[in-house]
């Protein structure tokens, strides 16, 4: 016989699900996101978005030519831009070109490069920047500019957010929850916070999507929003003058971005339905804990990432559930 | 509508012979018998070189209980008793024989009347099904007799017919459903008899609605025997996903089998061959094996006299196209390449799938980007990326806690992953090491 046979073990058809459908699937559910936040925050979102896609690309594409000398690419995966865009959306739309720089150059470096790139990282590259910046940079990390200046970047006027008001709040100002937007504004995002945070309509919009192409289950997202919606709700319920509702809580800061985008990261989150439920809850728990109790006015990057730490023990301890497990009818 | 409750995946159906009524095949000149086509102790051949067989003669006994006896599908004169690589990619022993005219055993009722009354008790069924060879038609081969004698202690509430046929490309089932329902039912009413239970389900997938309507038709004058149309997912066909959906109760992990919970799962062309066997004196010789592929010419159904090598099936349906990268025996989710189109089509021969180069080649496998499709789709529970990983680093001790010999070889895993990982090859060494290892560990 002439032409010569392939042999290879089955199965021998494969979904066409690649790395990028996927990564370009997370990328086109941020579109509406995206959009509402260069409306809100006109030229400075898109200085932001631009520079941090820009940055992430850049470094990815430099280090692993020049530092790991990798022959083939890995640009082109859509994994840098997506931790450029999630990085951006964790900034506030005046932060100065330089410290954006900086940021991309921890999160694609630091963050994901250091442990072998795409599929090692331990924590979520986008939230490493985010964390290393915040701490680094606390002054212009924590001043968020009033929507609706569409032409002004640096020099943009700024003020508190719904979050900063609640931790007044907290603090002992009686008044400071009378001042939050209301519940509707803060769903459709007209209230302030990070360039890709405040819509929550915009967000739970690429959530459906994401869902409908199965990129990812609703285990996470539900039960980090089950459990700040709970917990928050039950000390609402304890002090209403102390503690806002828990609508405005979930609607607000980075919750809906961090349940939907950050904390599904793929990479650093469990494998089994069951570890990410506890995963879910873990976050949304710790997360309430320091927005009501602690230091920092919002915790969900500081929630997941301690909880990215502690995604292998989760995948060591919950198992799917095997077949034959389930007791016979 | 009913499924199996734990993973799944749904590739391309591609039934693109789901229309083309059955063909009788012409003979080969040439027809050769593995030995070992069935799960179990290898035949014993009880012919020498030189012998005239008929359609229908017995030419290798059954090697133990768990074995089967080989019938020839032709007639003429044993050649040789050789060896031949067959559709695993071994070469193993077999029967040679020149074909010679088509002359049959006597004993075998070869009119098409159906005949439906039956007055032997389940003993002499079984008896009867053991002494046609009957075995597992879905590609298993697992002796049907076997299953039909429950071991000691367990006792059978339903039989379950396979027509599922979750594989894509094959129609083989479909269409003998379409073909011979009565003779089917007969089949099945046979195996509720020799198994002593009351109730029958017959097992159709959603994506078959003719043959389910036709089947219920049928199926009004057979007391006991239900359809249950299933919703297309794969691998329905599994033995324990399809007890799983139709009666709702899952096999525990090995060594429960599924008469454990009652079940006995036989598939539907198994059915038609007890037909043939107890109401024909029909010894299993022939079988419904379709041929396809995209770019074959005229994808088909041929009613094949076992032994007739591949390529004669190939011929008759267009020939081997020209672009061909992989002839695969079976489905594309479990069926097996093929080294040469020389391997004869045996009991278990379900489909004869031919590839284009372009789909034949593997993707290039990445990283594991951890996002859980291959946990999401393993019917059985288990987490692909971890056996697999487990495997590559010879953690033998840890692959057995998680599992590992649970694995059905499914390939849903490696099906559903976008970073391309031969997660299934990798299990399926790492199975075989630890199943190795708990034998020698039994063995001391």
């Amino acid at each position: 016989m002439a032409n010569r046979l392939i042999v290879s073990m089955s199965p021998h058809v494969h979904s066409n699900d690649t790395v990028e459908r996927n990564m370009y699937g997370v990328v086109l559910a941020l579109v509406p996101a995206l959009l509402w936040s260069f409306y809100a925050y006109g030229v400075g979102a898109l200085v932001v978005t631009l520079t941090s896609v820009c940055a992430c690309i850049f470094f990815e594409w430099a280090i692993t030519k020049f530092i790991l000398k990798q022959e083939s690419s890995t640009i082109t995966d859509g994994s840098a831009i997506l931790t450029g865009i999630l990085l951006a959306f964790n900034l506030p739309s005046n932060l100065p070109v330089w410290i954006i720089v900086i940021g991309a150059l921890v999160a694609i470096g630091i963050g994901k490069l250091t442990f072998g790139g795409l599929g090692c990282n331990p924590f979520n590259p986008a939230l490493v920047g985010r964390v290393f910046l915040l701490i680094s940079f606390p002054v212009q990390m924590t001043s968020w500019p009033i929507q609706g200046q569409h032409g002004l970047y640096l020099d943009a006027e700024t003020a508190a957010t719904p979050l900063a008001l609640m931790k007044a709040a907290v603090k002992g100002d009686a008044s400071s929850l009378s001042q939050l937007p209301s519940s509707w504004e803060m769903f459709i995002g007209a209230d302030f916070g990070c360039v890709g945070e405040v819509s929550a309509l915009a967000l739970l919009l690429g959530l459906g999507y994401m869902l409908w192409k199965k990129i990812i289950t609703w285990h996470i997202p539900v039960s980090i929003l089950a459990t700040v919606f709970v917990f928050t709700g039950i000390m609402h319920l304890v002090d209403p003058i102390v503690y806002a509702s828990p609508v405005a809580h979930i609607f607000t800061g980075g919750i809906m971005l961090g349940a939907i985008f950050m904390a599904t990261d793929y990479v650093t989150s469990p494998m089994s339905h069951k570890g990410m439920i506890v995963y879910g809850v873990a976050i949304g728990f710790l997360t309430v804990v320091i927005r009501l109790f602690g230091a920092y006015p919002e915790g969900m990057s500081f929630a997941i990432l301690l909880m990215n730490a502690f995604t292998p023990l989760i995948n060591t301890y919950c198992k799917p559930k095997r077949f034959g497990e389930v007791v016979k009818k | 509508m009913k499924t199996f409750r734990i993973g799944g995946v749904h590739p391309a159906e591609n039934k693109l012979s789901a229309s083309s009524a059955i063909e009788v095949l012409g003979l080969p000149k040439q027809a050769v018998y593995p030995l070992s086509q069935h799960i179990g102790a290898p035949a014993v051949a009880c012919v020498a070189k030189g012998d005239v067989v008929k359609v229908g003669t017995k030419i290798a006994d059954a090697g133990g209980f768990v074995s089967a006896s080989i019938f020839s599908g032709v007639s003429g004169k044993v050649a040789k008793i050789d060896s031949i690589i067959d559709a695993s990619g071994y070469r193993k022993p077999a029967i040679f024989i020149d074909v010679d005219g088509d002359e049959w055993e006597e004993s075998i009722d070869r009119s098409e009347a159906l005949v439906k009354e039956c007055d032997l008790k389940p003993e002499e069924i079984v008896e009867k099904i053991k002494n046609a060879g009957v075995v597992g038609m879905g590609g298993a081969c697992f002796p049907t007799h076997v299953k039909l004698c429950p071991p000691p202690g367990s006792k059978a509430e339903c039989v379950i017919i396979n027509a599922v046929e979750c594989e894509p490309y094959l129609t083989a089932d479909h269409r003998l459903m379409l073909e011979k329902p009565e003779e089917i039912l007969v089949g099945v009413s046979l195996l509720m008899k020799a198994a002593k239970v009351e109730k029958g389900y017959i097992g159709i997938e959603n994506n078959k609605p003719d043959a389910i309507k036709l089947m219920q038709e049928k199926a009004t004058s057979y007391p006991g025997i239900e359809i249950i149309p299933l919703k297309v997912k794969y691998p329905q066909g599994g033995e324990k996903q399809l007890i799983d959906a139709v009666i709702g109760r899952q096999v525990p992990a090995p060594p429960a089998i599924p008469i454990s919970v009652g079940a006995v799962v036989q598939n539907v062309g198994t059915a038609f061959a007890v037909y043939e066997a107890v109401m024909k004196n029909k010894p299993l010789f022939e079988r419904i094996v379709t041929v396809t592929g995209k770019s074959v010419e005229k994808p088909s159904n041929f009613l094949t006299r076992m032994g007739t090598p591949i390529s004669k099936l190939i011929d008759a349906a267009g020939g081997l196209p020209a672009d061909t990268g992989k002839v695969i025996g079976g489905g594309p989710m479990m069926g097996k390449a093929l080294v040469n189109t020389e391997v004869p089509i045996c009991k278990g021969s379900s489909g004869v799938l031919i590839m284009n180069y372009k789909e034949a080649r593997r993707g290039e496998a990445r990283p594991c980007i951890r996002c859980a499709k291959c946990v999401n789709a393993c019917p059985m529970g288990l987490e692909p990326f971890l056996l697999s990983t487990l495997t590559s680093f010879d953690e033998w001790e840890r692959a057995e806690k998680e599992d590992i010999v649970s694995c059905i070889e499914c390939g849903s895993c490696q099906f559903t992953c976008p970073s391309n990982r031969p997660l299934l090859d990798m299990i399926r060494l790492g199975k075989s090491t630890v199943m190795g290892i708990v034998r020698a560990r039994s063995a001391k």
